[in-house]
Protein backbone atom coordinates (compact mmCIF):
# COMPACT_ATOMS: atom_id res chain seq x y z
CA UNK A 1 0.00 0.00 0.00
CA UNK A 2 1.38 3.36 -1.04
CA UNK A 3 1.64 5.73 1.93
CA UNK A 4 4.49 8.07 1.12
CA UNK A 5 5.93 10.13 -1.68
CA UNK A 6 9.41 11.58 -1.48
CA UNK A 7 10.61 13.94 -4.18
CA UNK A 8 14.28 14.82 -3.79
CA UNK A 9 16.18 17.56 -5.60
CA UNK A 10 14.00 17.31 -8.71
CA UNK A 11 15.02 19.15 -11.86
CA UNK A 12 12.59 19.37 -14.74
CA UNK A 13 12.87 21.14 -18.06
CA UNK A 14 10.74 21.38 -21.16
CA UNK A 15 12.79 21.98 -24.27
CA UNK A 16 15.55 24.42 -23.33
CA UNK A 17 13.59 25.96 -20.49
CA UNK A 18 14.33 24.86 -16.94
CA UNK A 19 10.97 24.78 -15.10
CA UNK A 20 11.85 23.28 -11.76
CA UNK A 21 15.29 23.26 -10.18
CA UNK A 22 16.11 21.37 -7.00
CA UNK A 23 12.57 20.79 -5.73
CA UNK A 24 12.05 18.54 -2.71
CA UNK A 25 8.63 17.52 -1.42
CA UNK A 26 7.64 14.97 1.21
CA UNK A 27 4.13 13.66 1.40
CA UNK A 28 2.75 11.02 3.71
CA UNK A 29 -0.63 9.39 4.21
CA UNK A 30 -3.40 11.88 4.85
CA UNK A 31 -1.51 14.89 3.54
CA UNK A 32 -2.33 17.25 0.71
CA UNK A 33 0.05 19.53 -1.14
CA UNK A 34 -1.19 22.48 -3.15
CA UNK A 35 1.04 23.76 -5.95
CA UNK A 36 0.62 27.34 -7.00
CA UNK A 37 2.51 29.50 -9.47
CA UNK A 38 2.03 31.45 -12.66
CA UNK A 39 0.84 29.89 -15.91
CA UNK A 40 3.76 27.94 -17.32
CA UNK A 41 5.57 27.69 -13.98
CA UNK A 42 5.65 23.90 -14.29
CA UNK A 43 2.72 22.78 -12.13
CA UNK A 44 1.22 20.47 -14.74
CA UNK A 45 4.67 19.24 -15.80
CA UNK A 46 5.47 18.33 -12.21
CA UNK A 47 2.23 16.35 -11.91
CA UNK A 48 2.95 14.59 -15.20
CA UNK A 49 6.49 13.82 -14.05
CA UNK A 50 5.16 12.20 -10.87
CA UNK A 51 2.70 10.23 -13.00
CA UNK A 52 5.64 8.98 -15.06
CA UNK A 53 4.88 10.74 -18.33
CA UNK A 54 7.83 13.14 -18.22
CA UNK A 55 11.32 12.00 -17.36
CA UNK A 56 13.00 14.40 -14.90
CA UNK A 57 16.42 15.78 -15.80
CA UNK A 58 17.66 15.09 -12.32
CA UNK A 59 16.62 14.12 -8.82
CA UNK A 60 14.35 11.36 -7.61
CA UNK A 61 10.68 10.57 -7.24
CA UNK A 62 10.29 7.76 -4.75
CA UNK A 63 7.04 6.00 -3.83
CA UNK A 64 7.11 4.49 -0.37
CA UNK A 65 5.20 1.93 1.63
CA UNK A 66 6.44 2.50 5.16
CA UNK A 67 10.21 2.48 4.71
CA UNK A 68 10.04 0.20 1.69
CA UNK A 69 10.60 1.62 -1.80
CA UNK A 70 7.88 0.62 -4.26
CA UNK A 71 8.35 -0.05 -7.97
CA UNK A 72 7.42 3.18 -9.75
CA UNK A 73 5.81 1.49 -12.77
CA UNK A 74 3.68 -0.66 -10.49
CA UNK A 75 2.59 2.42 -8.52
CA UNK A 76 1.64 4.22 -11.72
CA UNK A 77 -0.45 1.29 -12.85
CA UNK A 78 -2.36 0.74 -9.64
CA UNK A 79 -1.83 3.42 -7.00
CA UNK A 80 -2.29 6.84 -8.53
CA UNK A 81 -4.85 8.88 -10.44
CA UNK A 82 -4.11 11.89 -12.63
CA UNK A 83 -6.79 14.33 -13.75
CA UNK A 84 -5.92 17.15 -16.09
CA UNK A 85 -7.60 19.70 -18.28
CA UNK A 86 -8.64 16.87 -20.59
CA UNK A 87 -11.27 14.65 -19.06
CA UNK A 88 -10.67 11.54 -21.18
CA UNK A 89 -14.33 11.26 -22.20
CA UNK A 90 -15.58 10.20 -25.63
CA UNK A 91 -18.00 12.81 -26.97
CA UNK A 92 -20.44 10.35 -28.55
CA UNK A 93 -20.73 7.99 -25.58
CA UNK A 94 -23.00 8.49 -22.62
CA UNK A 95 -21.72 9.44 -19.19
CA UNK A 96 -22.86 6.04 -17.93
CA UNK A 97 -20.94 4.15 -20.64
CA UNK A 98 -17.79 6.14 -20.00
CA UNK A 99 -17.95 5.90 -16.22
CA UNK A 100 -18.63 2.16 -16.38
CA UNK A 101 -15.74 1.68 -18.80
CA UNK A 102 -13.32 3.68 -16.65
CA UNK A 103 -14.43 1.94 -13.48
CA UNK A 104 -14.01 -1.48 -15.07
CA UNK A 105 -10.73 -0.65 -16.81
CA UNK A 106 -9.21 0.72 -13.60
CA UNK A 107 -10.50 -2.25 -11.58
CA UNK A 108 -12.96 -0.28 -9.49
CA UNK A 109 -16.06 -1.81 -7.93
CA UNK A 110 -19.72 -1.51 -8.82
CA UNK A 111 -20.57 -0.39 -5.26
CA UNK A 112 -17.92 2.32 -5.26
CA UNK A 113 -19.24 3.55 -8.60
CA UNK A 114 -22.80 3.70 -7.26
CA UNK A 115 -21.56 5.63 -4.25
CA UNK A 116 -19.69 8.03 -6.54
CA UNK A 117 -22.78 8.59 -8.68
CA UNK A 118 -24.84 9.45 -5.59
CA UNK A 119 -22.17 11.58 -3.99
CA UNK A 120 -21.57 13.61 -7.14
CA UNK A 121 -25.27 13.79 -8.10
CA UNK A 122 -24.58 12.25 -11.49
CA UNK A 123 -27.79 10.22 -11.85
CA UNK A 124 -29.62 12.79 -14.04
CA UNK A 125 -26.55 13.10 -16.30
CA UNK A 126 -25.81 9.42 -16.84
CA UNK A 127 -27.83 8.96 -20.01
CA UNK A 128 -26.54 12.09 -21.72
CA UNK A 129 -23.77 11.96 -24.29
CA UNK A 130 -20.69 13.50 -22.71
CA UNK A 131 -20.54 16.25 -25.36
CA UNK A 132 -23.82 17.59 -23.87
CA UNK A 133 -22.21 18.05 -20.45
CA UNK A 134 -20.83 21.36 -19.22
CA UNK A 135 -17.20 21.69 -18.15
CA UNK A 136 -18.21 21.47 -14.49
CA UNK A 137 -20.36 18.39 -15.07
CA UNK A 138 -17.49 16.70 -16.92
CA UNK A 139 -15.20 17.46 -14.01
CA UNK A 140 -17.67 15.84 -11.61
CA UNK A 141 -17.67 12.78 -13.87
CA UNK A 142 -13.86 12.72 -13.71
CA UNK A 143 -13.96 12.89 -9.93
CA UNK A 144 -16.40 9.95 -10.00
CA UNK A 145 -13.66 7.94 -11.70
CA UNK A 146 -11.36 8.64 -8.75
CA UNK A 147 -13.99 7.52 -6.26
CA UNK A 148 -15.06 4.45 -8.28
CA UNK A 149 -11.54 3.02 -8.46
CA UNK A 150 -9.92 4.08 -5.19
CA UNK A 151 -6.18 4.76 -5.43
CA UNK A 152 -3.95 6.26 -2.78
CA UNK A 153 -2.39 9.20 -4.61
CA UNK A 154 -4.46 11.80 -6.45
CA UNK A 155 -2.63 14.15 -8.82
CA UNK A 156 -5.10 16.87 -9.72
CA UNK A 157 -4.50 19.64 -12.22
CA UNK A 158 -6.74 22.59 -11.32
CA UNK A 159 -9.47 20.29 -10.02
CA UNK A 160 -11.85 23.04 -8.95
CA UNK A 161 -11.43 25.45 -11.86
CA UNK A 162 -14.62 24.65 -13.84
CA UNK A 163 -16.83 24.19 -10.78
CA UNK A 164 -19.33 26.58 -9.19
CA UNK A 165 -18.91 27.60 -5.55
CA UNK A 166 -21.31 24.96 -4.25
CA UNK A 167 -19.49 22.16 -6.03
CA UNK A 168 -16.08 23.51 -5.05
CA UNK A 169 -17.11 23.04 -1.47
CA UNK A 170 -18.54 19.56 -2.07
CA UNK A 171 -15.48 18.36 -4.00
CA UNK A 172 -13.41 19.87 -1.18
CA UNK A 173 -15.25 17.56 1.25
CA UNK A 174 -14.62 14.65 -1.12
CA UNK A 175 -10.89 15.42 -1.08
CA UNK A 176 -10.88 15.66 2.72
CA UNK A 177 -12.59 12.26 2.96
CA UNK A 178 -9.91 10.83 0.69
CA UNK A 179 -7.20 12.25 2.96
CA UNK A 180 -9.00 11.04 6.07
CA UNK A 181 -8.88 7.49 4.68
CA UNK A 182 -5.10 7.79 4.43
CA UNK A 183 -4.98 9.04 0.85
CA UNK A 184 -2.57 11.63 -0.49
CA UNK A 185 -3.14 14.46 -2.89
CA UNK A 186 -1.12 16.94 -4.90
CA UNK A 187 -3.16 19.63 -6.62
CA UNK A 188 -2.09 22.37 -8.98
CA UNK A 189 -4.27 25.36 -8.12
CA UNK A 190 -4.71 29.04 -8.80
CA UNK A 191 -7.15 29.60 -5.93
CA UNK A 192 -6.45 28.06 -2.52
CA UNK A 193 -8.02 24.67 -1.77
CA UNK A 194 -11.21 24.93 0.33
CA UNK A 195 -9.47 23.33 3.34
CA UNK A 196 -6.15 23.65 5.12
CA UNK A 197 -3.33 22.23 3.03
CA UNK A 198 0.37 22.89 2.64
CA UNK A 199 1.10 25.13 -0.26
CA UNK A 200 4.16 25.40 -2.45
CA UNK A 201 4.72 28.28 -4.83
CA UNK A 202 6.59 27.33 -7.99
CA UNK A 203 6.93 31.00 -8.85
CA UNK A 204 7.31 31.82 -12.51
CA UNK A 205 5.80 35.30 -12.17
CA UNK A 206 7.50 38.08 -14.07
CA UNK B 1 -8.49 -9.43 -18.25
CA UNK B 2 -11.65 -7.55 -17.35
CA UNK B 3 -9.85 -4.30 -18.06
CA UNK B 4 -8.92 -5.41 -21.57
CA UNK B 5 -12.38 -6.80 -22.28
CA UNK B 6 -13.91 -3.47 -21.27
CA UNK B 7 -11.46 -1.61 -23.48
CA UNK B 8 -12.17 -3.96 -26.39
CA UNK B 9 -15.91 -3.35 -26.14
CA UNK B 10 -15.43 0.40 -25.98
CA UNK B 11 -13.05 0.38 -28.93
CA UNK B 12 -15.41 -1.75 -30.95
CA UNK B 13 -18.30 0.61 -30.20
CA UNK B 14 -16.20 3.62 -31.18
CA UNK B 15 -14.85 2.00 -34.36
CA UNK B 16 -18.29 0.73 -35.34
CA UNK B 17 -20.21 3.90 -34.62
CA UNK B 18 -17.78 6.80 -34.83
CA UNK B 19 -17.55 8.75 -38.07
CA UNK B 20 -19.42 6.31 -40.27
CA UNK B 21 -17.51 3.28 -39.06
CA UNK B 22 -17.04 0.43 -41.52
CA UNK B 23 -19.63 1.88 -43.91
CA UNK B 24 -17.19 4.61 -44.80
CA UNK B 25 -14.36 2.21 -45.60
CA UNK B 26 -16.65 -0.13 -47.55
CA UNK B 27 -18.17 2.76 -49.50
CA UNK B 28 -14.70 4.00 -50.31
CA UNK B 29 -13.73 0.56 -51.59
CA UNK B 30 -16.82 0.40 -53.81
CA UNK B 31 -16.11 3.85 -55.28
CA UNK B 32 -12.54 2.79 -55.99
CA UNK B 33 -13.76 -0.33 -57.79
CA UNK B 34 -16.37 1.61 -59.74
CA UNK B 35 -13.78 4.12 -60.94
CA UNK B 36 -11.42 1.51 -62.36
CA UNK B 37 -13.51 0.40 -65.37
CA UNK B 38 -14.39 4.04 -66.02
CA UNK B 39 -10.71 4.92 -66.17
CA UNK B 40 -9.36 2.00 -68.15
CA UNK B 41 -12.41 0.88 -70.12
CA UNK B 42 -15.06 -1.72 -69.44
CA UNK B 43 -13.59 -4.50 -71.59
CA UNK B 44 -13.82 -7.68 -69.47
CA UNK B 45 -10.75 -9.14 -71.20
CA UNK B 46 -8.65 -6.21 -69.97
CA UNK B 47 -10.26 -5.98 -66.52
CA UNK B 48 -10.43 -9.61 -65.44
CA UNK B 49 -6.67 -10.22 -65.11
CA UNK B 50 -6.26 -7.21 -62.84
CA UNK B 51 -9.38 -7.83 -60.71
CA UNK B 52 -7.55 -9.55 -57.83
CA UNK B 53 -4.79 -6.97 -57.76
CA UNK B 54 -7.28 -4.09 -57.87
CA UNK B 55 -9.24 -5.58 -54.99
CA UNK B 56 -6.06 -5.81 -52.93
CA UNK B 57 -5.03 -2.23 -53.66
CA UNK B 58 -8.53 -1.08 -52.75
CA UNK B 59 -8.32 -3.09 -49.54
CA UNK B 60 -4.99 -1.52 -48.59
CA UNK B 61 -6.12 2.04 -49.26
CA UNK B 62 -9.51 1.59 -47.57
CA UNK B 63 -7.73 0.20 -44.49
CA UNK B 64 -6.02 3.56 -44.08
CA UNK B 65 -9.16 5.58 -43.60
CA UNK B 66 -9.91 5.22 -39.93
CA UNK B 67 -6.36 4.99 -38.64
CA UNK B 68 -6.17 8.62 -37.59
CA UNK B 69 -9.04 8.05 -35.17
CA UNK B 70 -7.30 5.10 -33.57
CA UNK B 71 -4.86 6.91 -31.24
CA UNK B 72 -4.93 10.61 -32.11
CA UNK B 73 -8.44 11.13 -30.65
CA UNK B 74 -7.34 9.43 -27.44
CA UNK B 75 -4.39 11.78 -27.15
CA UNK B 76 -6.56 14.82 -27.87
CA UNK B 77 -9.29 14.01 -25.37
CA UNK B 78 -7.04 12.69 -22.59
CA UNK B 79 -8.17 9.05 -22.78
CA UNK B 80 -4.62 7.95 -23.54
CA UNK B 81 -3.47 9.19 -20.11
CA UNK B 82 -6.11 7.08 -18.41
CA UNK B 83 -5.18 4.06 -20.53
CA UNK B 84 -1.50 4.56 -19.67
CA UNK B 85 -2.27 4.69 -15.93
CA UNK B 86 -4.43 1.57 -16.07
CA UNK B 87 -3.47 -1.82 -14.67
CA UNK B 88 -2.55 -3.29 -18.07
CA UNK B 89 0.64 -2.54 -20.02
CA UNK B 90 0.41 -0.15 -22.96
CA UNK B 91 1.51 -2.96 -25.27
CA UNK B 92 -1.72 -4.81 -24.46
CA UNK B 93 -3.70 -1.62 -25.07
CA UNK B 94 -2.19 -1.41 -28.57
CA UNK B 95 -3.07 -5.06 -29.26
CA UNK B 96 -6.66 -4.60 -28.11
CA UNK B 97 -7.15 -1.44 -30.15
CA UNK B 98 -5.65 -3.03 -33.28
CA UNK B 99 -7.83 -6.14 -32.87
CA UNK B 100 -10.97 -4.00 -32.50
CA UNK B 101 -9.90 -2.03 -35.58
CA UNK B 102 -9.56 -5.29 -37.51
CA UNK B 103 -12.92 -6.60 -36.36
CA UNK B 104 -14.79 -3.36 -37.08
CA UNK B 105 -13.02 -2.41 -40.33
CA UNK B 106 -10.84 -5.26 -41.59
CA UNK B 107 -13.51 -7.93 -41.46
CA UNK B 108 -16.19 -5.92 -43.32
CA UNK B 109 -13.56 -5.00 -45.91
CA UNK B 110 -12.56 -8.66 -46.25
CA UNK B 111 -16.21 -9.41 -47.00
CA UNK B 112 -16.30 -6.64 -49.59
CA UNK B 113 -13.02 -7.58 -51.31
CA UNK B 114 -14.29 -10.71 -53.10
CA UNK B 115 -17.40 -8.83 -54.22
CA UNK B 116 -15.25 -6.07 -55.69
CA UNK B 117 -12.97 -8.59 -57.39
CA UNK B 118 -15.99 -10.47 -58.71
CA UNK B 119 -17.55 -7.29 -60.07
CA UNK B 120 -14.32 -6.56 -61.94
CA UNK B 121 -14.47 -9.98 -63.60
CA UNK B 122 -12.46 -12.27 -61.33
CA UNK B 123 -13.07 -16.00 -61.74
CA UNK B 124 -15.89 -17.02 -59.36
CA UNK B 125 -13.82 -19.94 -58.10
CA UNK B 126 -11.44 -17.52 -56.40
CA UNK B 127 -14.04 -15.89 -54.16
CA UNK B 128 -13.22 -17.94 -51.07
CA UNK B 129 -9.48 -17.51 -51.52
CA UNK B 130 -9.85 -13.75 -52.01
CA UNK B 131 -11.90 -13.39 -48.84
CA UNK B 132 -9.52 -15.53 -46.80
CA UNK B 133 -6.35 -13.73 -47.88
CA UNK B 134 -8.07 -10.37 -47.35
CA UNK B 135 -9.02 -11.45 -43.85
CA UNK B 136 -5.45 -12.46 -43.01
CA UNK B 137 -3.92 -9.43 -44.74
CA UNK B 138 -6.41 -7.14 -43.02
CA UNK B 139 -5.08 -8.28 -39.64
CA UNK B 140 -1.60 -7.23 -40.78
CA UNK B 141 -2.97 -3.91 -42.04
CA UNK B 142 -4.62 -3.28 -38.66
CA UNK B 143 -1.39 -3.86 -36.72
CA UNK B 144 1.02 -1.99 -39.02
CA UNK B 145 -1.65 0.71 -39.30
CA UNK B 146 -1.88 0.96 -35.52
CA UNK B 147 1.90 1.30 -35.34
CA UNK B 148 1.88 4.09 -37.91
CA UNK B 149 -0.95 5.81 -36.04
CA UNK B 150 1.13 5.86 -32.85
CA UNK B 151 4.19 7.15 -34.71
CA UNK B 152 2.15 10.04 -36.11
CA UNK B 153 0.76 11.00 -32.67
CA UNK B 154 0.86 14.69 -31.99
CA UNK B 155 1.92 15.60 -35.53
CA UNK B 156 0.00 18.27 -37.36
CA UNK B 157 -2.02 16.75 -40.22
CA UNK B 158 -1.34 13.33 -38.73
CA UNK B 159 -3.67 11.61 -41.19
CA UNK B 160 -1.45 12.45 -44.14
CA UNK B 161 1.64 11.44 -42.20
CA UNK B 162 0.05 8.09 -41.34
CA UNK B 163 -0.60 7.45 -45.04
CA UNK B 164 3.01 8.24 -45.93
CA UNK B 165 4.36 5.99 -43.17
CA UNK B 166 1.98 3.15 -43.74
CA UNK B 167 1.62 2.76 -47.50
CA UNK B 168 5.19 1.48 -48.02
CA UNK B 169 4.60 -0.98 -45.17
CA UNK B 170 1.42 -2.17 -46.92
CA UNK B 171 3.32 -3.14 -50.09
CA UNK B 172 4.45 -6.64 -49.01
CA UNK B 173 0.98 -7.95 -48.11
CA UNK B 174 -0.42 -6.52 -51.34
CA UNK B 175 2.32 -8.29 -53.31
CA UNK B 176 1.84 -11.59 -51.47
CA UNK B 177 -1.97 -11.44 -51.38
CA UNK B 178 -2.54 -10.41 -54.98
CA UNK B 179 0.34 -12.64 -56.11
CA UNK B 180 -1.22 -15.64 -54.42
CA UNK B 181 -4.53 -14.99 -56.17
CA UNK B 182 -2.78 -14.61 -59.54
CA UNK B 183 -1.08 -17.96 -59.03
CA UNK B 184 -4.38 -19.56 -58.03
CA UNK B 185 -5.95 -18.20 -61.22
CA UNK B 186 -3.20 -19.96 -63.21
CA UNK B 187 -3.60 -23.22 -61.28
CA UNK B 188 -0.20 -22.81 -59.66
CA UNK B 189 0.42 -23.61 -55.97
CA UNK B 190 -0.56 -20.73 -53.66
CA UNK B 191 1.17 -22.07 -50.56
CA UNK B 192 4.33 -19.93 -50.71
CA UNK B 193 2.44 -16.67 -51.23
CA UNK B 194 -0.01 -17.36 -48.41
CA UNK B 195 2.85 -18.43 -46.15
CA UNK B 196 4.68 -15.17 -46.83
CA UNK B 197 1.49 -13.22 -46.18
CA UNK B 198 1.12 -15.09 -42.89
CA UNK B 199 4.74 -14.37 -42.01
CA UNK B 200 4.21 -10.66 -42.63
CA UNK B 201 1.14 -10.66 -40.39
CA UNK B 202 3.01 -12.48 -37.60
CA UNK B 203 5.85 -9.98 -37.89
CA UNK B 204 3.37 -7.10 -37.57
CA UNK B 205 1.68 -8.79 -34.59
CA UNK B 206 5.01 -8.99 -32.77
CA UNK B 207 6.51 -5.61 -33.65
CA UNK B 208 3.48 -3.29 -33.52
CA UNK B 209 2.62 -3.63 -29.80
CA UNK B 210 6.14 -2.89 -28.55
CA UNK B 211 7.01 -0.18 -31.04
CA UNK B 212 3.52 1.31 -30.72
CA UNK B 213 3.70 1.46 -26.92
CA UNK B 214 7.11 3.15 -27.13
CA UNK B 215 5.74 5.71 -29.59
CA UNK B 216 2.80 6.44 -27.27
CA UNK B 217 5.13 7.00 -24.30
CA UNK B 218 7.15 9.37 -26.43
CA UNK B 219 4.04 11.31 -27.47
CA UNK B 220 2.85 11.62 -23.88
CA UNK B 221 6.10 13.06 -22.53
Amino acid sequence: MLDGLKITDLTLSRGDRCLIDGLSVDLSAGQAQALSGANGAGKSSLLRAIAGFIRPNGGQIAFLSGAELLDADEVRRTHLHLTGHLEGLKATRTARQELMFQCRFLKGSEEAMQAAVERLHLEPLLDLETRRLSAGQKRRLSMARLVSAPRALWLLDEPLAPLDSQWRERIGHLMQDHLARGGMMIAAVHDPLPFDARSLDLGGRA
Amino acid sequence: MNSLLGLFRRELALAWGGGGGPLLACGFMLCFAAMLPLAIGGDPVALAPMASGAAWVALAVASLLSLERLFERDLEDGSLDILALGPVPLEAVVVVKALAQWLANGVPLAVMAPLVALALGQDAGLVGMTGLTALIGGLGFAFTGALAATLALGAKRGGVLIAVIVLPLFIPPVVFGAGGLARAANDQPVGPAVALLGAYVLFALVIAPFAGAAAIRNAQS
